[in-house]
């Protein structure tokens, strides 16, 4: 398996030969190749084992296939805590797939097969015991458009508290959705019209609502599909200031179109290309003096 | 006859096709003009002017032949035959003459009629001598005037063309006509219905006994026409249907849009719709055969007393016949929701059960109530299960182990058998028949609009 | 905040929030039974139906039938009046010399009973056919009165007291020696096919029901077809959206919906009753038939029309070719197969109905086959009504198997509707 994701990828990027261990579900081993992983990627070597915040995501060797098309091919790849990173690539790069891995929402996708190991918290996440329910609350989702059920405002927020069993008194329920829409920004714009639906809000305000949602079961991280893809600039604005806020409380990861966005709101960017993780690193390295060539096609508009 | 004038025309018309053809080829070759339109055209266009004015003609011509014959002879009869006859005597008479005409002579009629048979005979097939020859000279007019027309200049193609645009309005407007004509003959009997029985009476009586009103001198039958009982029992076995079928539906659907493998679908899809394209009157017999003494054995070994044809067994079986018509719309329904919605409760990490039902059950809703009111008003109008399973006797009653009645059935029996045009049973039916149309358009409008407006909500 | 403390301390993994877990989990699986259930009951049903019908159908199929060998007495049949012979006397006194010996009166009466009523009739029909039979001997078998039918096929049990079924022990003595001697015999029962109705259950069939249905339905696709494809290309494919166009949509959607008895009310009020034309009539149930079934083919019509890419009329257009040739050459012929499906389901539906043929008559008692449009005539479904009506026992099992004929037909139909949707009709 390993053989098999390494070949035709350069050696540049490869992080994945050192530690070919499949069996590392346990955080000490998480932390044993930590120090190893980071320097194999050599264009971060300011991330080093000292610094780094512990991994809240591991990817090692993902592979993932929608009936016969091979969609993602030996992703390996480590998410911080309290940061944002962000997934870059031209259309149909595997990006919004891997990102939908995490939380395994390619489950719902029938003919999709994921092999490989993805661990949250040391914990892998396609382990039989695991509870697909459970993981979800864990980790969010904001999708590419704004979809908030057709519920009301409050309702809307307060739904992942309540199938969760959150909140056990209207009081505490209360409190999640005013905190959750505060932390969203959008309290002050709907305090007065809670009972509202939700689908007759804007579309930044919309997607704000949705960000609420997510939040509002305080997961440990937000996976973002696009967010702003739908939205005007002001908008956009809004939701970049937002995730750079989110950032203190959780470990979030953007795939987005924009470079600039990803330039702005990520600390770590990760390049996808053709269903490979061709480079990842730092984002002000990427952009600035990325290793691969096609990073670097990619980042000066040469394909894209 | 409708052979021979068909025959002619067909004659006449491809006469007519064939010489138009040369014609045109001849003259464009002389006059060295290209036709505008291909010759074929100016043969199409005079077989069309010679065979359709003269078809119509003897449709029309059939249509009315026999009711001014029948009229004509009335005329004619003496006057102490027709004399203070009411209509519905009349059409008697006249059954009469035509049975003696076709030979089937029962005891001893009186010679007036025998000698009116014998003219319903001249008459009957001069007219239709006469229909072949005014429709053979129509045919030949047509196939005259068009003929001046053929020339290369004249454009066929577009006068062909035209025709068949008439034509094709003309099929169009058959619903509209088909509309029309159901409201006018419910309006029209309805209204004669009206004239001999109150509409109050009618719409808040609370005893129907249409039976004792044909009675001899009982024509005004008051009392005998309250159709309240009757409303009663449709909306008791209709509503009994529904409670079967809508939560049997409605799961069904769900399990089918959520839970089940492709494989799982495309087995049981079919054989729901199977369960959808029985005839009616299978279901009534499968209800009077099984379900109806089940249904009695039962009772009678938990201590109920319940009737042969109780509203159970009625609306039971009716609901059977309407689960996959809810399954069906409820899976549209639920098919209909964007997939966002649906990934977005997952993504909160919630379970199949939670997303159906708080977030795909609440956006379908419209969609589901919708298909809902349609099922309903096929409950209404559903007419072989409660003829074969239901009762005939109206009652003031809910209890579904009782019989009741509808409105179907009453309109069944009121118009089986002999009908006459003239009296308030055969007339009730159509009163009848007037509130089912009203009621079951009204269902199908509204759940037609819910629908198609949740339609444009997710499209 | 208050909030936000609740839910970071939130233990996803102790004993409470497992349990919660649980419980969720246990409540989706419980909505997954309840549907697993519905489609359980649903189809269970539809087994139990069929089942039903076949169990109590399958006897109608086979005849109790008995060999005689009757001598046309050329006394009881003259040749000058072959239809009017006595065949009654002839028939029993063949049935008769099967059980040699004296008998009372009341034995001899029981005995001649256990054969069918129609019996003579079937003697009557081979001998006017074929006159040159009087004064010969000729064998043929004719069927057992009902009772003794139901009695050979078990469905009246010999072990219930004598007043609760109605073979009485003297004709199961008769019947028990005549099986011995090898007389009694069930052969498949051609009459159900072959004969109209009659009053008799042995004797009664299908054909004119048949013929009736099929020429109701010729008279529905003769209407139906050429209508229905013409309202659906000037709909889809000429017809501006206006207001016009809209008002025939919506009633198209309506008629659709209209229940069927009230077709049955107009075709009473308005072909029978205002253009007079005869009761009991395929001609005009067909006619009714026609305006229900208009609906579904134009639907369908319609669906097939928009089913072929604009790229074909595009192309044509590019030509030269007018709108109707446009249609005409192209359009509809690509859209044929899919016209024809939906045509015969229709028509599918429409062999099925039931009601609107009982308004306008076609459920009268007739014992012939109809000879042409006009002639009175039932359809399988109101032959089926009839026959459910009927108090004698052995139509419950030909009520049966006349609606399993029926099923056969509609599934014949529909295959061959699925045939066709999947052979002929081309993905775009």
């Amino acid at each position: 398996m390993v053989a098999g994701s390494a070949t035709g990828r350069p050696a540049g990027d490869a992080n994945d030969e050192p530690e070919g261990t499949q069996a590392m579900s346990e955080v000490e081993v998480l932390e044993a190749v930590k120090p190893e992983s980071s320097p194999a990627t050599r264009g971060g070597p300011n991330l080093s084992a000292t610094t780094a915040p512990r991994a809240r995501v591991v990817a090692r060797d993902v592979h993932v296939y929608y009936g016969e098309t091979h969609a993602l091919k030996g992703i390996d790849l480590d998410i911080h805590k309290n940061e944002v990173v962000s997934f870059i690539g031209p259309s149909g790069c595997g990006k919004s797939t891997f990102l939908r891995c995490i939380n395994r929402m390619n489950d719902v996708i029938e003919g999709c097969r994921v092999t490989g190991e993805i661990t949250l918290d040391g914990q892998d996440i396609y382990a039989r015991e695991l509870d697909v329910v459970q993981l979800r609350a864990r980790v969010g989702m904001v999708f590419q458009k704004p979809n908030p059920f057709p519920k009301s405002i409050y309702d809307n927020v307060a739904y992942g508290p309540r199938i969760h069993g959150l909140a056990g008194s209207k009081d505490v329920l209360d409190g999640i959705v005013e905190g959750s829409l505060k932390r969203a920004g959008l309290w002050n714009e709907v305090k007065d019209r809670l009972k509202e639906p939700g689908t007759g809000l804007s579309g930044g305000q919309q997607q704000r609502l949705c960000i609420a949602r997510a939040i509002a079961v305080n997961p440990e991280v937000i996976l973002m599909d696009e967010p702003c893809s739908a939205l005007d600039p002001i908008a956009t604005a809004r939701i970049e200031e937002l995730i750079d806020e989110l950032r203190e409380n959780f470990t979030i990861v953007i795939v987005t179109h924009s470079m600039q966005q990803a330039a702005r709101v990520s600390q770590r960017t990760a390049f996808f290309h053709l269903g490979n993780l061709v480079e990842w690193g730092e984002t002000e390295q990427i952009f600035t003096m990325p290793n691969d060539e096609r990073t670097q096609g990619y980042i000066t508009g040469r394909f894209g | 006859m409708l052979e021979l004038v068909i025959l002619a025309l067909v004659v006449l018309g491809f006469i007519g096709f064939l010489t138009a053809r040369r014609r045109v080829v001849a003259m464009a070759a002389e006059s060295g003009v290209h036709s505008h339109s291909l010759p074929a055209y100016h043969g199409t266009f005079v077989a069309l002017w010679v065979g359709l004015p003269a078809l119509l003609l003897a449709l029309a011509w059939l249509l009315l032949q026999d009711s001014v014959i029948d009229y004509l002879i009335l005329a004619g009869l003496p006057e102490h035959i027709t004399a203070g006859l009411d209509d519905a005597r009349r059409s008697l008479v006249i059954s009469e003459i035509r049975s003696i005409a076709n030979g089937q002579v029962f005891g001893d009629p009186r010679p007036e009629l025998v000698a009116a048979a014998a003219r319903l005979k001249t008459w009957g097939s001069l007219a239709g001598w006469a229909m072949v020859a005014t429709c053979a000279a129509l045919g030949l007019l047509g196939l005259l005037l068009t003929r001046q027309r053929v020339h290369p200049d004249f454009r066929a193609r577009h006068g062909v063309e035209r025709i068949l645009d008439v034509l094709m309005i003309a099929c169009a407007v058959v619903a509209i006509v088909t509309t029309l004509g159901i409201v006018a003959s419910l309006l029209f009997e309805a209204f004669r219905f009206f004239e001999r029985i109150p509409l109050g009476e009618f719409l808040f009586g609370l005893n129907w006994e249409p039976q004792i009103a044909i009675r001899a001198d009982q024509v005004a039958g008051h009392g005998a026409f309250g159709a309240v009982p009757v409303f009663l029992g449709t909306l008791l076995v209709a509503f009994i249907a529904m409670t079967f079928a809508v939560p049997v539906g409605l799961l069904a659907a769900i399990y089918l849009a959520q839970y089940s493998g492709p494989r799982l679908r495309t087995t049981v899809k079919p054989l729901l719709e199977i369960l959808a394209g029985i005839p009616t009157v299978v279901y009534g017999f499968f209800a009077v055969l099984t379900v109806a003494p089940a249904m009695r054995a039962f009772g009678a070994a938990i201590g109920l007393d319940v009737a042969p044809n109780s509203a159970l067994a009625a609306g039971g079986v009716m609901g059977i016949m309407i689960i996959p018509f809810i399954s069906s719309l409820s899976d549209d329904a639920l098919n209909a929701v964007p997939r966002s919605l649906r990934d977005g409760s997952y993504a909160m990490g919630a379970t199949k059960a939670e997303t159906i039902r708080q977030v795909l059950l609440p956006a379908a809703l419209p969609g589901i109530m919708g298909g809902v009111l349609l099922a309903l008003s096929r409950a209404i109008g559903e007419t072989m299960i409660v003829v074969m399973a239901a009762g005939l006797i109206a009652k003031m009653t809910v209890n579904p182990l009782d019989s009741v009645t509808t409105v179907t059935v009453q309109i069944v029996t009121l118009l089986i058998g002999d009908t006459e045009f003239d009296n308030p049973k055969t007339l009730a039916a159509f009163a009848l028949g007037l509130v089912l149309f009203l009621t079951t358009l009204g269902l199908n409008v509204i759940a037609l609009r819910i629908v198609q407006k949740y339609r444009e909500k997710y499209d | 905040m208050a909030s936000r403390d609740i839910s970071e301390t939130h233990d996803w993994f102790s004993d409470s929030a497992r349990l919660h877990i649980k419980r969720r989990h246990a409540a989706d699986r419980r909505l997954r039974l309840y549907g697993i259930g519905a489609i359980g009951l649903a189809i269970g049903l539809l087994a139990v139906l069929l089942g039903s019908l076949i169990l109590s159908g399958h006897s109608a199929f086979v005849q109790t039938m008995v060999p005689l060998e009757i001598y046309v007495d050329p006394d009881a049949v003259e040749p000058d009046n072959v239809g009017g012979g006595n065949y009654r006397k002839l028939v029993r006194d063949a049935f008769q010399d099967l059980m040699p010996g004296e008998m009372s009166r009341t034995k001899q009466r029981a005995y001649l009973d256990m054969l069918s009523s129609g019996a003579p009739f079937m003697l009557r029909d081979r001998v006017v056919s074929n006159p040159s039979l009087i004064g010969q001997t000729v064998s043929i078998s004719v069927p057992f009165a009902d009772p003794i039918d139901q009695f050979h096929k078990g469905i009246t049990p010999r072990d219930v007291p004598e007043a609760q079924r109605r073979v009485s022990d003297l004709q199961i003595g008769y019947y028990d020696q005549l099986l011995e001697r090898g007389l009694i015999s069930a052969p498949f029962n051609w009459t159900l096919f072959t004969a109209a109705d009659s009053r008799f259950p042995e004797m009664a069939g299908l054909a004119g029901a048949l013929v009736g249905s099929f020429y109701a339905l010729l008279v529905c696709f003769l209407i139906s077809f050429p209508v229905g494809i013409a309202a659906a290309i000037y709909l889809e494919e000429f017809a501006r959206k206006n207001r016009w166009s809209d008002l025939i949509e919506v009633n198209i959607n309506n008629l659709a919906a209209v229940p069927s008895v009230v077709f049955g009310l107009l075709g009473l009020a308005v072909f029978i009753g205002f253009f007079g034309l005869p009761r009991s009539a395929p001609l005009v149930g067909g006619m009714v038939l026609s305006l229900m079934t208009l609906p579904t083919i134009i639907i369908a019509t319609r669906a097939a029309l928009k089913a072929v890419p604009p790229s074909i009329r595009e192309a044509a257009f590019g030509i030269g070719a007018s709108r109707h040739q446009v249609v005409m050459h192209h359009v509809l012929p690509l859209a044929m197969p899919g016209i024809l499906t939906g045509t015969i389901i229709g028509l599918a539906q429409a062999l099925g109905e039931t009601a609107p043929l009982l308004l306008i008559g076609m459920n009268a008692f007739i014992t012939s086959a109809p000879g042409g449009l006009t002639d009175p005539a039932t359809a399988l479904p109101t032959q089926i009504f009839i026959w459910a009506d009927s108090p004698e026992r052995g139509f419950v099992a030909r009520t049966s198997a006349a609606i399993l004929v029926l099923i056969g037909f509609l599934i014949i139909m529909n295959a061959i509707a699925i045939f066709l949707r999947q052979k002929l009709e081309r993905k775009w």
